[in-house]
């Protein structure tokens, strides 16, 4: 099937942009404006997003609704972009967050809406561009360009911490991106071009005429930058304070989308281009993923604070999707994307209800709850669900991702499927305790006593999120299906010249391929 | 030897036309009443404005002029209008500054005229005694400028130190000079070339010639170890002055090193190179270091013109990386000259909005000045919020492709080594343009810095400066063309 209309993907990438010059021009205290006009474009994108995830057919390699654009002369830049399986999935899941964020900044950002709405705008913008450049400079761009509105909604309406944070945040991700910058130069200087296709295309007959070590290093300035975003052990110490200390809206973006950059470049860059140092670097970051995995878990289990439980479970969560990654069969990658969405969501939930949380009583302390099933037995019950759907709890959407990860893990090594399931019992164990913590028991603290149950526009993001989670879990195929030419494209340039890559059969969750 | 001719004259128009207008302003000083002097600085803008237009009939006969002593080619026509644009936002953000300071004197006007006049001619030159002759006109008049608030130790003691130093420097160059001559009989870089390419000895004598006018040099374009006196002359100066002074000497002096070490010292390019890679690595180090710690915001503005000198410096020495290819080496020097105008129009720019908002007497310089000025005064808080952004090279602004393009360069040139260091140093300068944007927007509290209207000549230089960022950070393609055009007439 082709394109929807003209210009469908840059309508669909600057749609939130207009949305945010749109609200540049409302006046600073027309709050109820701003917040509806922002969740006008958002929802728009939001449809136009689905539209590209009914439209994108499954069966063709190679990517969709492209457009290509000559932008600068010299060096020929081009804006160009396009859709495959893994963009579709991870555009959707931008389009899905953002709105739900502003419904649920809907009440608790009072300082400065049109900034923060038009901030948040931006940054969604910023979002769908990273994920649909096929140029190597204008990701680049997209990726550098997104940080900003990032380090203001940290900045300006985070917590106390917030300034600390948001330049923790942004260093950190300069530093990644300034070797990446290299790499990317580099590979300009060999291959002379920018545009990603051509590239993957010349790239491996050129290596012989390059030094051996070209591939390595090459390898590892793309790879520090996306495992400082995703963020992996090591290099995971900016999140816990940016997660903490962002606004809801800003945690649920930075844990649902931003975080996924990091995975998506691997995918997308690290793994095709330079496969051979993928493969030689693999044992080594599957490692440092399932240190992170365990460390992630262990950590979490001792934080006091919801939120900053959640951002450490985050990082587990994304150790397995590294995990997946670099397995290089089938089933690793396919649940690394589905691990993807699925965290993405969960997370996103998880955010967004201790956001809630925190709205009634200003404290995200777990000591300071205890009992609030009794008093608040509407929102308790969409906490159990999606703690569930976090953990990992079958039928529920993070299962599947996890499932398929591990079985993949386990092809390349018994070990890191063992240590990768450990992983998964103890965020059972971490995720209940708190939630035995904060919901069961008498409530102890009176101040918990008579606060208000979810309000309707509450339970409509709830409901909302409960039916994707369901959805996933049940019936993944639609997603799964999506993601299967590009999973398999993947695993064919990991595995050029070694046959034994591929190995390991498909687990088909939801039946046959269509 | 010739006398004059007229195709010459036509060659120098735009120097001649600012000489005219330069002379012009002191002369009707006289008759214009003490309170009206800003109508001496339209009538300097004028003639910024006539000597640009004046450039669209020098480009209609190119070619050297004054026996080969000065070459009019897109070269020297890119630094001049360069030249003349950095005058032209320097008058407009001067006029208000100098009145609220009580400090509107006819001579401002006149010596920034001069001053980009010599600045012109050091483009200009191909012969090494006029490049000097160049330098010590813009040298002096930028000496007076720098102490121009009379009655401020601080400024005071930035002209007398800039004085001092820079006397020095330009003896070294100088010295220099004599070298050369000694060596090849003649001061014309052509010739200089030619003979060095022809002989073989004189190695010893060739290389102390070298390092005395990168001396000179390094002193103008404020190169680590050469860049003492940058923070305390930029601080102490007055700030629209400052902002002259951090581009258009600095701008100046590049092209001249572009011309003395592509041209003359063609032949002895390994030991340029080395002097010029060390040199850039701890300049642009040092520069973003030192940046780090300051509070006072023209403070770390001069230590971070410092660290974009290192970066200008990174081009220079991809320009002459030994075995670098003909097609590498234009595109190194092309990406040095956007660089510069990339750099001229954030470094004035911001410079002539501190001006403004450090209030009268330029009470209001700190960092902490600016808490929360970010929404009390939106307009002039997201300008300067802008300037940081490019300064620290974020995409869609001016600062990104400018870097972009000389790390580019740099890679092409096989000095994968600097640009990374350069790509961290870049990471790092993002900290403290960031702490502006953070004491701006995110710390609660009620701002000292003027929250005056912008008036109407800095609104216009403002305007003029950002979309000329966002016109190089979002469509740089034909701007970097007229680079490549410049970058080729250099040999």
């Amino acid at each position: 099937m082709n394109q929807p209309f003209a210009h469908f993907l840059t309508v669909l990438t600057f749609l939130p942009l207009a949305g945010a010059v749109s609200i540049a021009f409302i006046r600073p205290d027309a709050a109820s404006r701003i917040r509806w006009v922002a969740l006008l474009y958002s929802v728009a994108a939001l449809v136009l997003a689905m539209l590209a995830f009914f439209s994108f057919d499954s069966s063709r390699a190679g990517f969709q609704f492209t457009e290509v654009v000559p932008w600068i002369n010299s060096p020929a830049i081009s804006y160009s972009v396009g859709m495959d399986g893994l963009s579709l999935l991870l555009v959707l899941l931008s389009a899905f967050l953002t709105p739900l964020s502003i419904l649920a900044s809907w009440k608790s950002i009072h300082s400065r809406p049109k900034e923060f709405y038009l901030f948040l705008m931006a940054l969604e913008a910023g979002m769908i561009g990273v994920f649909v450049s096929l140029d190597l400079f204008l990701f680049f761009l997209f990726w550098e360009v997104m940080l900003i509105p990032m380090y203001f909604l940290i900045g300006v309406w985070g917590h106390e911490r917030r300034v600390y944070a948001a330049v923790k945040f942004i260093l950190y991700t300069m530093v990644g991106s300034a070797l990446m910058l290299v790499g990317i130069l580099y590979l300009f200087k060999v291959t002379g071009t920018f545009d990603l296709q051509i590239i993957l295309s010349e790239l491996p007959g050129l290596w012989p005429s390059l030094p051996g070590s070209a591939q390595t290093w090459l390898f590892l300035a793309f790879f520090l930058a996306f495992a400082i975003k995703v963020p992996m052990f090591p290099f995971h110490t900016w999140l816990p304070d940016a997660h903490v200390e962002a606004p809801t809206a800003g945690s649920v973006i930075l844990a649902g989308v931003l975080l996924k950059m990091g995975t998506y470049g691997m995918l997308r860059f690290c793994l095709p281009l330079f496969p051979q140092a993928a493969r030689d670097f693999a044992p080594i970051i599957s490692v440092l993923a399932i240190i992170g995995i365990l460390y992630g878990a262990l950590v979490a289990m001792v934080q006091p604070d919801m939120k900053k439980l959640v951002a450490y479970s985050s990082v587990a969560h994304m150790g397995f999707v590294v995990l997946g990654i670099f397995a290089f069969n089938i089933n690793g990658i396919e649940g690394a994307i589905y691990q993807m969405c699925s965290h993405g969501v969960s997370t996103g939930a998880l955010f967004l209800l201790v956001g809630m949380l925190y709205d009634r009583r200003h404290t995200r302390l777990i000591t300071e709850f205890g009992g609030l099933a009794t008093s608040i037995p509407l929102f308790s019950t969409f906490f159990l669900i999606v703690t569930l759907s976090s953990l990992g709890l079958p039928v529920l959407n993070g299962f599947v991702g996890e499932f398929l990860i591990i079985v993949g893990a386990f092809h390349v090594k018994a070990a890191y499927g063992a240590l990768a399931a450990v992983g998964v019992v103890l965020a059972a164990v971490y995720l209940l305790w708190m939630y035995q913590r904060v919901f069961f028991g008498e409530v102890t603290n009176s101040k918990n006593k008579d606060l208000p149950d979810i309000d309707a526009r509450e339970k409509f993001i709830l409901v909302v999120l409960v039916l994707v989670i369901l959805w996933m879990g049940v019936y993944p195929n639609p997603l799964l299906r999506r993601i299967d030419t590009t999973t398999a494209q993947v695993i064919q340039r990991v595995s050029a010249g070694t046959a034994q890559m591929a190995g390991g059969t498909a687990v088909k969750i939801g039946g046959p391929a269509q | 030897m010739n006398f004059v001719q007229p195709n010459d004259l036509v060659r120098v128009l735009p120097e001649i036309v600012l000489a005219g207008f330069a002379i012009l302003v002191m002369v009707l000083d006289p008759f214009v009443s003490s309170g009206r002097k800003s109508t001496l600085g339209w009538l300097a803008l004028v003639g910024v404005a006539a000597a640009a237009y004046s450039t669209s009939w020098t480009s209609l006969s190119p070619g050297t002029a004054f026996n080969g002593n000065v070459s009019a080619d897109e070269f020297s026509m890119y630094f001049t209008l360069l030249f003349l644009f950095v005058a032209g936002l320097t008058l407009l953000g001067s006029v208000h500054y100098l009145e609220r300071d009580g400090i509107n004197h006819a001579e401002y006007y006149s010596l920034v005229l001069m001053a980009t006049l010599g600045m012109c001619f050091m483009a200009a030159s191909t012969e090494l005694i006029m490049i000097f002759l160049g330098l010590e006109i813009s040298s002096i008049s930028t000496y007076i400028l720098a102490g121009f608030k009379r009655s401020n130790a601080q400024s005071n003691e930035a002209s007398l130190k800039y004085f001092l130093l820079g006397s020095f420097a330009t003896a070294f160059f100088l010295y220099g000079i004599a070298f050369v001559y000694g060596i090849s009989g003649s001061t014309n870089l052509t010739d200089l070339n030619v003979h060095l390419a022809r002989s073989t000895g004189w190695a010893s004598m060739t290389s102390v010639a070298l390092l005395l006018m990168f001396v000179g040099l390094g002193f103008k374009v404020s190169a680590v170890p050469f860049q003492i006196w940058t923070p305390d002359v930029y601080q102490g100066a007055p700030a629209p002055v400052t902002a002259f002074l951090s581009v258009g000497p600095k701008a100046a002096a590049f092209a001249v090193v572009l011309r003395v070490f592509l041209v003359g010292f063609a032949g002895v390019s390994s030991l340029s190179f080395w002097l010029i890679w060390i040199s850039a690595l701890l300049t642009m180090s040092l520069g973003n270091l030192a940046a780090l710690w300051q509070s006072n915001v023209k403070r770390f503005l001069a230590y971070s013109s410092i660290a974009h000198a290192g970066y200008v410096l990174v081009g220079i020495a991809a320009a002459l990386a030994p075995g670098a290819l003909n097609i590498t080496r234009a595109e190194a020097t092309s990406s040095v000259l956007f660089y510069l105008a990339a750099y001229a129009l954030m470094n004035v720019g911001v410079f002539i909005l501190i001006a403004h908002l450090a209030g009268p007497g330029e009470r209001y310089t700190n960092v902490d000045d600016f808490v929360g000025f970010g929404f009390e005064r939106p307009g002039a808080a997201a300008c300067l919020a802008v300037f940081m952004f490019s300064l620290a090279g974020i995409p869609t602004m001016a600062g990104f492709f400018a870097k972009f393009y000389v790390f580019r360069a740099a890679i092409h040139s096989n000095l994968i080594g600097l640009t990374i260091i350069a790509l961290l140093n870049s990471v790092v300068s993002v900290y403290y343009y960031l702490r502006l944007v953070v004491v701006m927007y995110m710390r609660e509290g009620k701002s000292e810095a003027s929250h005056v209207d912008m008036p109407a000549s800095l609104g216009i230089a403002m305007a003029a400066s950002l979309f000329g960022i966002f016109y190089l950070g979002l469509l740089p393609g034909s701007f970097l063309d007229l680079a490549n055009l410049a970058a080729n007439r250099l040999p």
